[in-house]
């Protein structure tokens, strides 16, 4: 299988002229269509801002060096206006707030119209019917309705599946996921997880899932890489990374998951 | 009778809002209960109520017997000192412009305004796991994570009777959370106090609490020790908040999800969830 975004070398250089710290250090990685590779890592780590630089989401004062390729386009020193043609349409993504990609005072129903109609030049009435089927596949009861909406009518777990639906809109090849189910109650973490594993499957996406949760990591991800102080400590398929982990650190953070641990009371 | 905290049906309400509507519980000295629940079904609020941050709407807290009053500008009766809290974020329980020594001294003071001995403010931070040079920093030279240590030893250097947390580790980076909770649990049996430890992770109070109380929607709806709640669960929504964990065992198993968002029958009142027992 080939990949669709080869990221090679990546580094990233970051702060005031007197204090740059290089907070991704020679990160490589690779998605492929229909499976998702997890980005594993404590806060601070690096992993949030190796998402951020492949769609060039970075601070201006930052530096990223290295190679990130979109099937042949290589992205990292691409301008503003070419990047924006990319950022939605072809990789799309999401974060542990859905709030930071809806607007709260404009209806949901404006909102993934207006997506739609800008990025895929459809007309209005082909717009909202994309939005109801786009509401429809993330499970939104009601999606008539829910496009008269504000976001904050909404429960979290539903402006997450809205957040979903909004970054599916233009079929995007890559999803790049930040952390999206960290602010949700575990039940209903559950739900998306189930729905971020069906629209994978079904649409071809290619995944990265960064997280820090190793149980989510575990349930979801076919391939795992570990970061640490910027730098890929260890990555392999999860089934090695959680069963047979080389890297002490990996070891580490495994050791500490309250799951491998003797209860005292029990 | 030997409960140091009795909590009867307790209500809270905001305006029209019944966040709690009646929780009972005890704590017994050296005993830690945990409560847990997802977010909005009023265990923060329990809590809150307990300490006397809110003022309940009807039911009584008693601490060692007497009734907890509601915080105000004055400065609390030592006696309620023995009761002290740790919050999620520590920024709210730490004062910036002091150095840490110093706020962790004033909970030596509350410990000997009550007649009792406590270590020196750097000894406390040894206990937490940091170190006892690091006195005379100010909170924010500290990480996230150390601050919490902090606010947690300043907590314990009031020498209380009673530990109210309410989700004192989910800010903290995964890898240290069990190590934290366990240090709270170790630290709290040494003192022989009692512990309300309120989270929404599960993984981590099966480690640390003896009892559990599951809350949902203002309401108890399954109580007991833990062992018992976690092996044989019998409240639907205690099954689904358990079934839904993922588990870290690189197997590729999704968690069980709910079918719909907040089904009926977890709201359901089960009598035979409610205060049970190991069978003798």
């Amino acid at each position: 299988m080939s990949a669709v975004l080869t990221i090679d070398d990546l580094s990233v250089e970051l702060g005031p002229k007197h204090a740059r710290r290089e907070v991704v250090r020679g990160v490589s990685l690779e998605l492929t269509a229909g499976k998702i590779q997890g980005l594993a890592g404590e806060s601070g780590s690096g992993k949030t801002v190796t998402a951020m630089a492949v769609l060039g989401l970075l601070p201006q004062s930052a530096e990223a060096t290295g190679s990130v390729k979109l099937g042949d386009q290589e992205l990292i020193g691409l301008g503003q206006r070419e990047l924006n043609r990319i950022r939605g349409m072809r990789v799309a993504m999401i974060f542990q707030d859905p709030s930071a990609s809806l607007h709260p005072q404009i209806t949901i129903g404006s909102q993934l119209t207006d997506h739609v109609r800008h990025h895929m030049k459809l007309k209005r009435k082909e717009a909202r019917e994309r939005a109801v089927e786009l509401l429809t596949r993330v499970r939104v009861p009601d999606p008539e309705h829910a496009l008269r909406r504000y976001p904050h009518q909404f429960s979290g777990g539903q402006r997450q599946r809205i957040a979903i639906a909004m970054a599916l809109a233009c079929d995007p090849e890559v999803l790049l996921a930040d952390e999206p189910t960290t602010a949700l109650d575990v039940t209903v973490q559950a739900g998306i997880l189930h729905l971020l594993r069906d629209l994978v499957q079904e649409r071809d996406l290619a995944v990265l899932l960064v997280t820090h949760d190793l149980g989510v990591m575990s349930s979801i991800a076919d391939d795992v890489a570990v970061m640490r102080h910027g730098q890929i400590v260890e990555s392999g398929t999860r089934q090695q990374m959680f069963t047979a982990p080389q890297h002490p650190y990996t070891r580490e953070l495994l050791e500490a998951m309250p799951d491998a641990q003797e209860s005292d009371v029990l | 009778m030997s409960e140091l905290l009795q909590v009867d049906d307790l209500v809270v309400r905001y305006g029209h809002l019944t966040a709690v509507d009646g929780v009972s519980m005890t704590i017994r000295p050296g005993e830690v209960l945990a409560l847990v629940g997802e977010s909005g079904c009023g265990k923060s609020s329990t809590a809150r109520a307990i300490v006397g941050m809110d003022r309940p709407a009807d039911g009584t807290v008693r601490f060692r017997g007497d009734e907890i009053p509601t915080l105000g500008l004055r400065r609390r009766r030592p006696e309620f000192t023995a009761v002290q809290m740790v919050f999620q974020d520590p920024n709210s329980s730490l004062n910036p412009r002091k150095r840490v020594g110093e706020q962790i001294l004033d909970g030596v003071r509350a410990a000997r305004a009550r007649g009792l001995e406590s270590d020196e403010p750097g000894a406390w931070l040894e206990a937490v796991g940091l170190q006892a040079d690091m006195v005379s920093r100010y909170p924010h030279q500290f990480s996230g994570g150390q601050r919490q240590r902090v606010a947690i030893a300043r907590a314990l250097a009031a020498k209380p009777d009673l530990i109210v947390a309410d989700e004192p580790i989910s800010a903290l980076d995964a890898s240290s959370q069990a190590s934290v909770a366990g240090m709270m649990r170790q630290l709290c049996l040494e003192a022989g106090a009692g512990m309300l430890f309120i989270s929404h992770d599960l993984s981590v109070v099966r480690l640390m609490a003896d009892r559990v109380m599951v809350m949902y929607r203002g309401a108890v709806v399954e109580s007991g020790p833990t062992s018992l709640v976690w092996g044989d669960p019998v409240h639907p929504y205690t099954r689904a908040l358990l079934a839904a964990i993922p588990h870290p065992d690189g197997k590729g198993v999704l968690p069980e999800a709910p079918t719909a968002d907040a089904p009926e029958e977890w709201a359901s009142r089960v009598e035979e969830a409610l205060n049970r027992q190991i069978a003798a």
